[in-house]
C-alpha cells in the first residue's frame, strides 16, 4: 500500500485523476508553461509589431539593441548596487537580531510582532512615508534632513537630489521590506538548535563566540545560505520599492531596476516593444541563473556535509 | 553547606556581566522596533495634522498641535479612494475563491488519487515553482492585450488564480490524513468528492486558513500585474490608486491628505496580521522551510 494514494484500477481511476488536475493544469500550461516558451520565441523576433503582430526576422538584434540601451545599462548598475548593498546588510543585520531575540525571554513575542509588520503593509503606500521622511522641499527640508543637520552636515534632497542619496532611500527601504521575512526565518532556525549541544558547550567552559561560531552558525548555515540565495534573487527582482519612492517614471529619476526596464519596455510611455522586453528579462534572469548556480556550488563547498 | 567567598563573588561579576548583556540586547532590539514603527507613527501623525500647520512647520513636530479628521473625509471624496477600496476587494474575493476552488482538486489529486503519469505530473509542477513571474508575465500581458480584457476584472483575475506552492503546500498537508478514514468512507459507498468536502477540508482546515489569507495579503498589496492592465482608474486597486493620488491626486504639496489615504490603505491588513499572527507567519515560515 503507498501512502500517496490508493490504486485504482483502470482507465476511470485515470480519467479522475486528471479530471480533479484540469483547472490547475489549464491555467499553468496557459499562464506559465506557454508564456515561458513564448518569451524565448518573443526575444529572436526582430522589429515585432504588437499591433499587427508582424516581425521582420529572425536573430539576436532584440539583444544587441537592448545591450546599448543606456536606459538598460542604467538599470544593471542601479540593480548591481542595489543587490550589492542590500543582500550582506539585511542578512547580518537579521542574523544580528534574530540572536538578539533569542537570548530574551520577556517581549519576545511583541518583538517579533512589531518586526513582521513591513511584511504585510502595502509597498506602495509605505514607499511614501519614506519619500516624505527623506524628502527636501522648499518649505521643509524633512525629518531625516533634520538629523543630519543636527550632526552638523548639510541638509540634501535624497528623493529628487544626488543619485548616491537616491540609493541610499531605496537601499534603507529595500532593507526594511526584506528583513521581516529574513527575521523570521532565522528565528525559526536558531530556535531549532538542539539545546543539548549548548549545554555540552558550557560545560566544556566554551566562551560565548566560540559557541556562536562553533555551534550556532554552522547548525543555521543551510538557512543563511538559503536566505543569501533568495535575497539575490529577490533584490534582482526590485522594482516596486523604486515606484513607491521615486514615482513610475523611473527613467527620468535615473533609478530604474531592470524589472523595471523590462516592464517600461511593455508598457508605460516607451511601451510597445514586447520584443526588447523579453530580451531583456531573458539577460535579467540569465544573470540571476549564473548567481544562484555560483551560490549553491559555494554553499555546497563550504558545508560540514559534502 | 558555605560557599566560598570566591565563588560567590565569581557568581556575583558573572551575574551582573549577564544583566549587561541582557539590556544591551534589549536596547538594540527596541532600537530595530523603533526604526519598525516610526514610518507607521509618522503617517498616522502626519494623517491627522491640518494641511496650514503641516505646511507651517518648518521643524517637523512630532506631535499634533490641532489634530483633524478632516484629511480623511478628504481622501474618501475627493480622490475614489472607496473605488479603490471596492475594486480590491471584488479582485480580492473573486481571485483567492477562485484559486481555492483550483487548488483544492490539484492538490486533492496529488495527495489522495492514484493515476497515470502523476509522479511526472508532479515534477513537472516542481519544476514551475522556479519560474520567476517576470518572464511569463510579458506573453500574459499580450494575451490578455489581445483578449480585449485590459480593463476588467476577469483580465486582473486570470492569471494568479493558480499557485503551484499552494498546491504544494495543501497536498502535504492532504497527504497527513489517514489512509484508514479514506478505506472506511468508501466501504461505506462514500464518492471521492463527497470525501474531499466532507472529511479532507475540514480536517485540513487550518492549513486552508493560512493559504487563503496568504492570498488575500498577496492579492491586496499586488501591483506590478494590475499596473500593465488597468489604466481606466475605474478599476485601479489600492496600489495603483495610491500610486495616482501621489501623482496627481490632491496636488503634490498635500501631504496630509496623502497620508490618510496611506493609513487606509496599510489598515486592513494590518488588522487581519492582529488577528492572525500566528497563522500568518507560521505560513510565511513554511516558505522558508520548504527548500
Amino acid at each position: 500500500m503507498t501512502k500517496s494514494g490508493v490504486k485504482r484500477e483502470g482507465i476511470m481511476g485515470t480519467l479522475s485523476g486528471w479530471l480533479y488536475l484540469a483547472p490547475a493544469l489549464a491555467f499553468l500550461i496557459f499562464f506559465m508553461v506557454y508564456p515561458l516558451i513564448d518569451v524565448f520565441i518573443y526575444s529572436f523576433e526582430e522589429g515585432y509589431n504588437s499591433a499587427s503582430q508582424t516581425y521582420f526576422g529572425i536573430g539576436g538584434y532584440n539583444y544587441s539593441y537592448v545591450l546599448r540601451d543606456p536606459y538598460f545599462l542604467q538599470a544593471v548598475k542601479n540593480t548591481f548596487i542595489l543587490v550589492i548593498f542590500t543582500v550582506p546588510v539585511s542578512t547580518i543585520l537579521s542574523l544580528l537580531i534574530s540572536l538578539a531575540l533569542n537570548s530574551i525571554e520577556k517581549f519576545k513575542k511583541l518583538f517579533q510582532t512589531i518586526y513582521f509588520l513591513p511584511y504585510v503593509t502595502n509597498t506602495l503606500a509605505v514607499g511614501l512615508v519614506f519619500m516624505i521622511l527623506f524628502q527636501k522641499t522648499p518649505y521643509t527640508d524633512g525629518l531625516i534632513n533634520l538629523l543630519i543637520k543636527a550632526m552638523g552636515m548639510s541638509p540634501v534632497d535624497f528623493i529628487e537630489g544626488p543619485y548616491w542619496a537616491k540609493m541610499f532611500v531605496l537601499c534603507v527601504y529595500v532593507i526594511w521590506i526584506v528583513m521581516p521575512f529574513k527575521i523570521l526565518i532565522l528565528t525559526s532556525a536558531l530556535a531549532s538548535v538542539n539545546p543539548v549541544y549548548y549545554k555540552a558547550a558550557k560545560i566544556d567552559g566554551a566562551s560565548k563566540t566560540r559557541i556562536f561560531f562553533k555551534i550556532t552558525l554552522p547548525m543555521i548555515s543551510p538557512m543563511i545560505f538559503y536566505l543569501v540565495i533568495t535575497g539575490f534573487i529577490g533584490a534582482f527582482k526590485a522594482y516596486s520599492d523604486a515606484v513607491a519612492i521615486f514615482g513610475v517614471d523611473l527613467n527620468a529619476a535615473g533609478m530604474n531596476t531592470m524589472v523595471g526596464y523590462v516592464y517600461d519596455m511593455l508598457y508605460c510611455d516607451g511601451g510597445g516593444y514586447p520584443s526588447y522586453a523579453s530580451a531583456a528579462a531573458i539577460i535579467l534572469f540569465a544573470i540571476v541563473l549564473t548567481i544562484t548556480v555560483i551560490n549553491l556550488i559555494v554553499s555546497k563547498k563550504t558545508a560540514p556535509k559534502g | 553547606m558555605a560557599k566560598s567567598q570566591d565563588i560567590v563573588k565569581l557568581e556575583r561579576t558573572a551575574k551582573t556581566k549577564n544583566a549587561v548583556f541582557k539590556t544591551l540586547m534589549y536596547i538594540f532590539l527596541a532600537f530595530w522596533g523603533l526604526v519598525v514603527l516610526f514610518p507607521f507613527y509618522w503617517m498616522l501623525l502626519s494623517s491627522i495634522k491640518s494641511y496650514a500647520s503641516y505646511m507651517g512647520e518648518r521643524l517637523p513636530k512630532f506631535y499634533a498641535s490641532d489634530p483633524t479628521f478632516d484629511n480623511y473625509i478628504n481622501a474618501f471624496t475627493q480622490v475614489p479612494l472607496a473605488k479603490y477600496f471596492l475594486n480590491t476587494l471584488i479582485f480580492t474575493v473573486i481571485t483567492t475563491l477562485l484559486m481555492m476552488l483550483v487548488i483544492v482538486f490539484a492538490a486533492y489529486a496529488f495527495a489522495r488519487l492514484d493515476f497515470k503519469g502523476k509522479s511526472f505530473l508532479f515534477v513537472g509542477f516542481l519544476a514551475l515553482m522556479m519560474i520567476p513571474n517576470e518572464l511569463v508575465i510579458i506573453t500574459n500581458f499580450v494575451t490578455i492585450t489581445n483578449m480585449n480584457l485590459r480593463n476588467t476584472f476577469l483580465g486582473l483575475i486570470l492569471p494568479s488564480v493558480t499557485s503551484v506552492f499552494y498546491i504544494y503546500l495543501l497536498k502535504e498537508n492532504f497527504e497527513q490524513v489517514p489512509d484508514e478514514l479514506y478505506y472506511a468512507a468508501k466501504v461505506d459507498g462514500t464518492s471521492d468528492l463527497k470525501y474531499l468536502f466532507k472529511v479532507m477540508i475540514p480536517i485540513c482546515r487550518p492549513t486552508i486558513i493560512t493559504v487563503i489569507i496568504l492570498k488575500v495579503i498577496e492579492c491586496w498589496n499586488s501591483y506590478v500585474w494590475p499596473r500593465l492592465i488597468t489604466d481606466d482608474a475605474n478599476y485601479f486597486l489600492v496600489s495603483n490608486g495610491i500610486q495616482e493620488i501621489r501623482e496627481n491626486g490632491f496636488g503634490r504639496d498635500n501631504i496630509p491628505a496623502m497620508m490618510a489615504a496611506v493609513v487606509a490603505v496599510s489598515l486592513p491588513l494590518i488588522i487581519l496580521f492582529l488577528v492572525f499572527r500566528n497563522k500568518i507567519m507560521e505560513g510565511v515560515s513554511r516558505e522558508g522551510t520548504k527548500g
